[in-house]
């Protein structure tokens, strides 16, 4: 870790000597920067929005609206949530991960795809699951158990990906050097999984703040369930855009909370390293209550859900699965799923490039434009779509244009954070030594850098499709008529309690997520280079 | 440049996602969008039927009340609804004050009975349902039943009630105390609402929380037992049901409304989906259906199951006069919202 901190300082942002000359290399940052600024200004159309409702509101409305008690009871109910649930999603997620991949945890391979699998679940389907388990489920404690079950994976999958790549010789030297296993858990391996976790971490909270669903589900407020209450009764009223206001600055200091957690250090490495023996540690006495745990962890994220969704299809019947909206759903969810994956990942690559070939203030500042739209709920940046579209471009009201567009919105940072790790592991010297031998700077980017980043991409669209797999009030909103997604008849049969027929969505949900779920394991694993 | 390729990319796939789906949309020009508020599986039943004897397809939108009526508000003129069916007539008042529905057709005017529609004939009924006490048959006797809705503000009843505030079957029950009791009165219920009881999203959601003895009564719609029992009956086993009767707040009737936009591009066959649904057929399908709706039209008597309509001893209250800009103000104000 030192030794690669070293590095990272001894490398100076400076621009390579090359025959080609100063043109390309110029303009392709200034290039990316005009770009990342478009799709930054785009991203922040929701938070405009927001802001000139506020601004219109005045002062007196503001006052009156905000700084009441029902403002305090979701303040506390959001932040709490988010302070119980990330620490423990990062523990398990860390702890399961040193345990798959460092030790000599017997059925390694298997737990290590059920780690992965929770993430082909979604919450509001974890949610009916446990409500049909435990009807009288709610409240704090229900949101943390809904939570941290539906998101661990998202620390998981990283950090896993990370460790399975890392240096054992780091761990070597440290234990060479009279650490214990601990010892070097603590100060070698742990602080390598910083950017993993913290990037984990940050995905984790954002879905804290925007989830809907799950939550509704079991009757626990947040800021997003008043929101969507506020919007419902009024629309774009005052205090639905006060309460996203303050939504929005609980954003801000996440995000710079994982700025923080992040830090500066470098995680590239040049070379061949001794990757073939990664060092398993033995559990001994611990091989029995690891296995213990991990069952019951398993048993709760896969296993409850798995068994009611199975349960409500068995009390159905054949019956449930003649309905015509069925096929129609599945086909749309699809068609947008992969529709919107595919413009994620593109418009997140830019941002991504900037943040980590060119950091920052100003790329931090236009990277972090993309986190505020996705921790507003979907219903804040549809709201904001409707009403700019009515106005400005009625061509693209209710049209897959617009749908597509709100759902980059939603999803970038899942496009990011992957593309950001996979751009950090490609490390720049291979780039510029390409450039040094000749190729022009766009074509060593596109042999070099894109091929080695390929993998991350694929993880990070697999993510957005996952999201759009299970996104709901967007979905509603925007659409074009007659549009139907898995989630939102899910939706509309759930509430109605109509659990046996709302089981098949769940059921199709799941198979359409479980593919998408293992090609981000998969490929987490190949962009950390085994 | 790199902008432009981006977003005609995104305006390509954008555009092919959806190819699914142009069959259900209908190529017909004379295919209409109507905007759902009602209970997806009743209206599409309402849509087949209609579809299967005139030939027009219809494509619906689904949201709730005030979700879809604050949407055709914004879009004005230029709203693709053709039709607008809500489960209660606040968010028709509001479309209807903001100037963008057509008048009802003659027919629709002969087949719904004027206590069912506004006077204004901007919108008509098209079914209706009944606010009731859902209670734990458990744990409560008749006797220790509330009289009035009014008796939920009592400090007796902390912690035993439940309703789903956040919905506008609840706020239309809400506004019909407005419009009866007089908004100071509303108001200090709302906020000893805030202190009694539990907030959960969803009537059935509240009669679930009921019949898992989490509290001991709910303020619903009757249908929702109904159809839980004609279903597993799982939800509602422990539960019946109490009308408040005697012209109470909390006997009040709701009527869900249908309107035609001024705005729509086929007149025509929008009257004709509200004729379909009002009359006869229509009626019949709240009859023999699941959704336990009453039939308000055509003289169809409602499901067998039901108590009538006449014997509910509803409050007279004109719908056009239900308040629900009103009503979210007072609720935000007693920090239900």
């Amino acid at each position: 870790m030192s030794q690669a901190k070293s590095t990272a300082a001894a490398q100076p942002r400076k621009r390579f000597p090359g025959k080609t000359g100063g043109r390309g290399r110029r303009s392709g940052p200034w290039a990316v920067v005009v770009l990342c600024l478009l799709i930054a200004m785009f991203s922040l159309l929701p938070l405009g929005y927001v802001g000139v409702m506020t601004a219109d509101a005045g002062w007196d409305t503001i006052e009156k609206l905000v700084f009441r008690p029902r403002v305090g009871e979701l303040l506390f109910n959001t932040v709490a949530l988010v302070v119980v649930t990330v620490p423990i999603c990062v523990v398990l997620g860390i702890g399961g991960a040193w345990l798959v991949e460092r030790t000599r945890l017997r059925a390694h391979k298997v737990w290590a795809v059920l780690l992965a699998a929770p993430l082909a679940i979604p919450a509001f389907v974890n949610s009916y699951a446990w409500v049909s388990a435990i009807p009288s489920l709610g409240g704090l404690f229900g949101g943390v158990l809904i939570s941290v079950l539906s998101y661990f994976p998202l620390v998981y999958i990283p950090v896993a990906a990370v460790l399975s790549r890392m240096d054992p010789a780091l761990e070597q030297s440290g234990s060479a050097l009279g650490l214990g296993p601990w010892r070097v858990f603590f100060r070698v391996v742990l602080p390598q999984l910083r950017l993993a976790a913290a990037g984990g971490a940050l995905l984790v909270s954002l879905h804290l703040l925007a989830e809907y669903g799950a939550f509704a589900m079991i009757a626990f407020d947040t800021f997003t369930t008043a929101i969507y209450d506020q919007f419902r009764s009024t629309f774009n009223g005052a205090a639905a855009n006060m309460l996203a206001s303050v939504l929005v600055l609980l954003c801000l200091l996440l995000l710079l909370g994982e700025s923080k957690a992040r830090g500066n250090a470098r995680y590239a490495r040049v070379g061949a390293g001794a990757q073939a023996n990664p060092s398993r540690l033995a559990l001994g006495g611990f091989q029995a209550p690891a296995q213990l745990g991990l069952a019951a962890l398993s048993v709760l994220a896969l296993g409850v859900p798995l068994f009611h969704v199975g349960r409500w299809l068995v009390a159905g019947g054949a019956e449930i699965w003649t309905r015509d909206a069925l096929a129609t759903s599945l086909l749309q969810t699809l068609g947008y799923g992969l529709a919107g994956a595919l413009v994620t990942t593109i418009l997140a690559f830019p941002l991504a490039f900037l943040v980590i070939r060119h950091p920052g203030p100003v790329s931090k500042l236009l990277e972090g434009a993309n986190y505020i739209s996705s921790s507003m709920p979907g219903i804040v940046v549809a709201l904001a779509l409707v009403t700019i579209t009515i106005h400005y471009v009625p061509g693209v009201y209710q049209t897959a244009v617009v749908l597509v567009a709100a759902y980059a919105l939603l999803f970038m940072p899942r496009a990011l954070v992957n593309l950001r790790a996979g751009l950090a592991q490609a490390p720049r010297e291979l780039d510029e030594a390409a450039q040094a031998l000749g190729k022009p700077p766009l074509v060593a980017f596109f042999k070099v850098t894109l091929r080695l980043t390929a993998p991350a991409a694929a993880g990070g669209a697999a993510l957005v499709f996952l999201g759009i797999v299970n996104e709901l009030t967007a979905t509603l909103l925007l659409a074009p008529n007659g549009t139907r997604t898995l989630a939102t008849e899910f939706w509309t049969l759930s509430s109605e309690i109509d659990y046996t027929g709302a089981a098949p969505y769940a059921l199709l949900m799941i198979l359409l997520s479980a593919p998408m779920t293992y090609l981000l394991f998969a490929q987490s694993k190949k962009v950390a280079g085994q | 440049m790199a902008s432009i390729s981006i977003f005609t990319l995104a305006a390509c796939s954008g555009g092919t996602a959806p190819t699914a789906s142009d069959g259900a949309a209908g190529s017909a020009t004379d295919a209409i969008t109507v905007y759902n508020a009602q209970h997806d599986t009743l209206t599409q039943a309402w849509a087949d039927a209609f579809t299967k004897e005139t030939g027009i397809k219809v494509t619906l939108r689904q949201g709730d009340d005030s979700e879809l009526s604050n949407q055709i508000v914004q879009e004005g003129a230029k709203s693709p609804a053709d039709v607008f069916l809500t489960e209660n007539s606040p968010a028709m008042t509001q479309v209807e004050n903001a100037g963008l529905f057509a008048d009802t057709s003659a027919k629709i005017q002969e087949q719904v009975p004027a206590e069912y529609r506004p006077s204004t004939n901007k919108w008509t009924g098209i079914a209706a349902r009944s606010t009731v006490f859902a209670y734990d048959k458990t744990k409560l006797t008749e006797a220790q039943l509330p009289k009035s809705i009014m008796d939920l503000a009592d400090p007796a009843w902390k912690g035993r009630w439940a309703a789903s505030p956040s919905g506008a079957d609840f706020q239309a029950i809400v506004s019909a105390m407005l419009e009866l009791k007089g908004e100071a009165a509303t108001l200090s219920w709302l906020e000893s609402m805030k202190e009694n009881s539990k907030a959960y999203k969803g009537n059935s959601t509240a009669m679930k929380a009921v019949n898992a003895g989490e509290v001991e009564g709910a303020v619903i719609y009757h249908y929702y037992w109904f159809g839980d029992q004609a279903k597993t009956g799982e939800n509602s086993k422990n539960v019946a049901l109490e009308y408040f009767k005697s012209q109470d707040p909390g006997a009040f009737v709701s009527i869900s409304g249908g309107g035609v936009l001024a705005s729509s591009k086929h007149q025509d066959n929008a009257q004709k989906f509200l004729e379909f649904i009002t009359g006869k057929a229509g009626q019949t399908v709240l009859q023999t259906g699941t959704s336990f709706e009453y039939p308000v039209a055509s003289d169809v008597a409602p499901n067998a199951k039901l108590t009538p309509l006449s014997e509910l001893q509803a409050p007279k209250i004109d719908p056009a006069k239900l308040n629900s800009a009103k009503v979210t103000e007072l609720m935000t104000q007693a920090g239900l919202l």
